[in-house]
This record gives C-alpha cells, sequence and structure tokens, in this order.
C-alpha cells in the first residue's frame, strides 16, 4: 500500500530545503508530494531479492584526474551571476543559525 | 572525576595539501584573493563534470596505513545534504557508507611513561566547505576558495578517558599525519580542527551517559580546558539529579567555560544517499603497495634510528621529530656529510633559536642542509674555530656557501706553528712584566699575552696551538 506523507513530514522537509509554505499551500504540497510517493511506491511490486544494488549507472570505475592544478579563471563569470557581489565575495541575508562544518 | 568515568571521543578534520582540489583542477591556495580558486565545478553549477582528484584518495590512503587502518577495497561516494551559503550544491560529498580506513589505532606514550592505545573507528575523505564572513550590516559574505578542498575526517572510537589523553593522543595523532605530508596539520590555520564529544557515567555502570558535543576547539589549550570544564559540569549536574542533556556546546575562551550553542531534539537528517555523478572506485593490493612505497618514514621510525644509529639522546631526538621539516633537514644534513651528533646539536641549538628569534618555520628560511654540514666540517678540520663559526652561521642563514664566506672574508683559522711562532715570540718580547708575571706564578699573565695574540691575528689564530705554543714559549725563558 503506497504510503502517504503526513503534513508533519513535509513540513520537516520544507524546513531542511529552507523553503517556508503557508498552511494552505503545505495542505497542496501533502497532496502532491503523496502522489508522487505513490507513484514512486510501485517500484516496491518489483521483486528484487538477490538482485545486487546498484549506486551508478555507467560500469565505471576509477574515474580518476591527476592531481594538477588548474585555474580556469572564472572568478568574475561567476561573480557577475552571484545576486549580489561585493569585494569579490557573494553578498548574502545574514547566516543566522550554526551551520554545519 | 571523582566516582565518575569520563568517556572521550574526537572527530578530526585534516585539510590536505593536495594541489587541485577533491573534486575540481582548482588550486588548492591558502590565502588566496575571495574566490579566485573557484570554477563552475566548485559552486555547483547544473551540469558540471565533476571528476575525482587521484592524489586525494592517495593522501587518505596514506593516512590510513600510517594509522594502521584497514584500507576498503569497494568505495563509492554519497552526499551528505544540507543548506547553507558555504556550499552551493547544498551537499557535501563524502564517504559515509564506504570510508576509506576502518578499525585503526594509534598508540602513543603520556608523560609518565605509560603506553595508551585509541582506537580509529574510520577516516574518510570528502570535501570542505566555503568561508563565511558575517558582515554585521545584515549580509554574509561567502568566499569559496576552500569550498572543495579535499578533507580526511578522522573517527576515534569512545576510548579515551581523560582531557590529558585526548591531548596527547591529539599530539601524537598530529605527528603521524604531519610524518605523512599530506597536511601541514596547523590549528592555527585551521588545517587541523578538532571536535570532541564527552560523557560521564558513574564508576561501576556499563551504560554510557548521555553525550555532549563540542565543535572547533581550536587550540590543544582550548581542547583541554573545555573537556575539563565539561568533566565538572557534567558531574555537578548528575550530583544535583539532573539530566545530562544532548547539546551542542562551544568553548568560550575568555571565561574558560562552555556554553550551549543548541540542543538536540531528534537525530541530524542530512538524507545521505548514494552519489549518482561519481563513478565508485575500487582499490586494489597492488596499489596499496604502490602507495604504501611512498610514505615517508615515520616519527618513531626516525627517533628509533637517531637513538640506535646515531647514539643521540630520547630526549635530543623527540625535539629532531617535532616537525617533519625538521627531521628531513636533519638526516639531509647528515646524509652531506656532517657528523651526526654536531648536526644535532647545531639544529636544536643554533637553528632553533634562530627559527624563535625569526618566527620562522624553516622551510621558510635560506638555510640548507648542505650549507650546514660544510660548516660543520669546516669546524671539524679545523678551518674555522668555533667562535668564527658564530659569524659563519649568520652567513648561511642567509644563504651564503660555508667555505666561500670564509675565503672572502679571511676567516681560516691559521694553526701553521711557522707562521704563530713568530708572531708569539714578538709579543712575549715586548711584555716583560707579564713574563715576570708568569715567572712569579700569576696565570693572569697568560691570558692578557693570548688576548694580545688574538688581536695581533685578528682573531684568526687557532687558540689551542696559541696557547701550546705560548706556554713552551714562557717556559723557555
Amino acid at each position: 500500500m503506497a504510503e502517504t506523507l503526513s503534513k508533519q513530514e513535509a513540513k520537516h522537509v520544507a524546513e531542511l530545503a529552507k523553503i517556508r509554505f503557508t498552511d494552505a499551500e503545505l495542505d497542496v504540497i501533502v497532496g502532491q508530494l503523496g502522489n508522487i510517493l505513490t507513484l514512486v511506491d510501485t517500484l516496491n511490486e518489483v521483486d528484487t531479492t538477490d538482485v545486487v544494488p546498484t549506486y551508478s549507472v555507467t560500469e565505471n570505475v576509477n574515474m580518476f584526474r591527476d592531481d594538477v592544478a588548474d585555474n580556469w579563471n572564472q572568478k568574475t563569470d561567476l561573480l557577475n551571476n552571484a545576486p549580489q557581489q561585493q569585494d569579490d565575495m557573494i553578498k548574502v541575508p545574514a547566516i543566522l543559525d550554526g551551520g554545519d562544518n | 572525576m571523582g566516582n565518575f568515568l569520563t568517556t572521550i571521543g574526537l572527530e578530526i578534520h585534516v585539510e590536505m595539501k593536495t594541489n587541485s582540489k577533491l573534486l575540481s583542477p582548482s588550486p588548492v591556495n591558502f590565502g588566496d584573493s575571495p574566490n579566485a580558486n573557484t570554477n563552475v565545478i566548485d559552486w555547483g553549477y547544473p551540469g558540471v563534470l565533476p571528476r575525482v582528484n587521484k592524489g586525494a584518495i592517495e593522501f587518505g590512503m596514506k593516512a590510513a596505513l600510517a594509522l594502521n587502518a584497514e584500507i576498503t577495497r569497494d568505495i563509492r561516494w554519497d552526499r551528505k545534504n544540507y543548506i547553507y551559503p558555504d556550499n552551493p550544491k547544498s551537499y557535501q560529498t563524502t564517504q559515509q557508507a564506504t570510508p576509506l580506513g576502518q578499525h585503526g589505532y594509534v598508540e602513543f606514550e603520556m608523560e609518565d611513561g605509560t603506553t595508551k592505545r585509541v582506537g580509529i573507528r574510520e577516516l574518510h575523505v570528502e570535501e570542505d566547505a566555503g568561508k563565511n564572513t558575517h558582515g554585521g550590516d545584515g549580509y554574509s559574505y561567502v568566499d569559496l576558495n576552500r569550498q572543495g578542498t579535499p578533507l580526511l575526517e578522522i573517527v576515534t572510537e569512545p576510548d579515551i578517558e581523560s582531557p590529558e589523553v585526548a591531548s596527547a593522543f591529539l599530539e601524537k595523532l598530529r605527528q603521524i599525519i604531519q610524518f605523512t605530508g599530506i597536511s601541514d596539520v596547523k590549528m592555527q590555520e585551521g588545517s587541523l580542527r578538532v571536535d570532541a564529544n564527552i560523557s560521564l557515567r558513574p564508576a561501576g555502570s556499563d551504560e554510557f551517559g548521555t553525550r555532549v558535543e563540542m565543535k572547533n576547539l581550536n587550540s590543544f589549550s582550548y581542547l583541554r580546558t573545555a573537556l575539563a570544564y565539561e568533566q565538572k559540569r557534567q558531574s555537578q549536574e548528575i550530583i544535583a539529579g539532573n539530566q545530562i542533556q544532548q547539546q551542542t556546546r562551544r568553548y568560550d575562551e575568555p571565561t574558560k567555560s562552555t556554553i550551549l550553542m543548541r540542543t538536540k531534539e531528534q537525530a541530524d537528517d542530512y538524507r545521505y544517499f548514494p552519489e549518482p555523478d561519481l563513478p565508485p572506485m575500487h582499490i586494489d593490493q597492488t596499489w596499496v603497495d604502490e602507495v604504501a612505497a611512498t610514505l615517508p618514514e615515520s616519527a618513531d621510525s626516525r627517533l628509533k634510528r637517531y637513538v640506535g644509529e646515531f647514539e643521540l639522546g630520547a630526549k635530543e631526538a623527540g625535539v629532531l621529530v617535532q616537525t617533519l621539516e625538521m627531521a628531513n633537514f636533519y638526516d639531509a644534513t647528515v646524509a652531506a656529510g656532517a657528523d651526526a651528533k654536531k648536526a644535532a646539536n647545531y639544529l636544536i641549538g643554533d637553528v632553533n633559536s634562530y627559527l624563535n628569534d625569526t618566527q620562522k618555520d624553516l622551510q621558510d628560511t635560506l638555510l640548507t642542509p648542505e650549507n650546514l654540514a660544510g660548516m660543520i666540517n669546516l669546524i671539524e678540520d679545523g678551518t674555522i674555530s668555533s667562535k668564527q663559526a658564530k659569524k659563519v652561521f649568520e652567513a648561511i642563514t642567509e644563504g651564503k656557501e660555508p667555505k666561500a664566506y670564509v675565503e672572502e672574508n679571511g676567516l681560516v683559522q691559521e694553526s701553521r706553528v711557522e707562521v704563530l711562532q713568530p708572531v708569539i715570540a714578538s709579543i712575549v718580547d715586548a711584555n716583560e712584566q707579564s713574563v715576570a708575571d708568569f715567572k712569579a706564578g700569576k696565570d693572569r699573565a697568560v691570558g692578557f699575552l693570548v688576548g694580545q695574540i688574538m688581536k695581533q691575528t685578528h682573531g684568526n689564530a687557532n687558540p689551542n696551538v696559541v696557547n701550546q705554543i705560548l706556554l713552551d714559549e714562557l717556559n723557555s725563558r
């Protein structure tokens, strides 16, 4: 049976994604995401016993690059794409929480 | 700690000094202008083609070998999802499910001579994030130069019983990693960062207490002080009948205490999932052997060699292995032909004082092992006196070649009897009073005459030869 999303779960996911929804919007989201989950849930009908998990869709292994520095000099273009910049830095709304790492 | 047992685990991040980043070829370089070392991959643009830096994996393998860990043979990458401006990709590429190394350990000696062993649960390669500066003007400013720099995260087992052991362990770990050559491991520059978790339980209890995490303990003394403060705080809470809450605290240096950052009501939710953009890796034994062959000699092995082969004292040898640069410099000086004991004395004495006075690291000076060995050999073969060596040492700190400097400045020590004899004879002739004093048993007279001779020879006369000739001369009068 399809597992639908609770409003609480939807709210939690929205918080993790830093998206704010009104209560009414959240009701819509719960319905929409629930439908998506139901659709994805059809995959559970396939018997995957003894199937080796796939982590990569190509057969490639050990696709490395040698440790050689190459500066593509894209700073100006990248900063010009940022919403705001100052002194070569990206200017963002003040960060108040602790973040990570 | 009274009737409580302390359990400490550490999580250490080491910034690796590769040439390029983990997933992009942007240069890894500290101190460049903001965002100069970034490209579309570092900024997480759609459609880019990240590719893993082989050097970063090999650096990780070196650390795994040095920490006695088993290397995981099949590794895939995972995404740790979090949204924060220091990482525009909104996820960190890491090795959550298949860490590069597992089940390692570090053995080290405490000051009282007891041996401790701390288990390494796992170590893995991941990316560092960029740097935020908080403006105080309602904005934060982001520099992504550090974004994507290869990091090594090392997680210990909760094997550490006290702040002192934690600190001694970290010292040893820093030395081990430094001697692999993969990182500068400098806490003050952020290339070594430490988080700790600590819990207390009543003696006799098997069940661990609730742990408190502490982030960014950025010096050895912060680590010790913060852990000691937590030991005390938690034991007082428990004695007062309170529950220890699972929380994250930070160390506050001015008050030498820890301050609550946040309480954890639920587990972190990073929604890890396998990274679809990077193919898996396979590490075979041949590759492990190749990397092991490039691993520099460890500090422990050098220490044994210095004491065993070069007959240095354990304390002296210990000073020489404090940094990789010093140990490499020492080995090269001996290889360049210097006497092992004399080379050790010069490095521990004059060279170390020079580094302290100038606040420089050895690799940032103009000193070379060849020039130091050259100077030591000039003293050994009697070309210069140890007094003259002071001037020559100054010259080699300026990058000068000792032999050429000695010749240019006429510093060559005069030891030839046929040259010194007439000079000494004429000085004795000119100082009849001193001769009389000497005969009367006044040794002071000899000192005076030696001073006159050194003056006449511009300080270049070999003091031993001078003494011998002078005494013969005086006794013959």
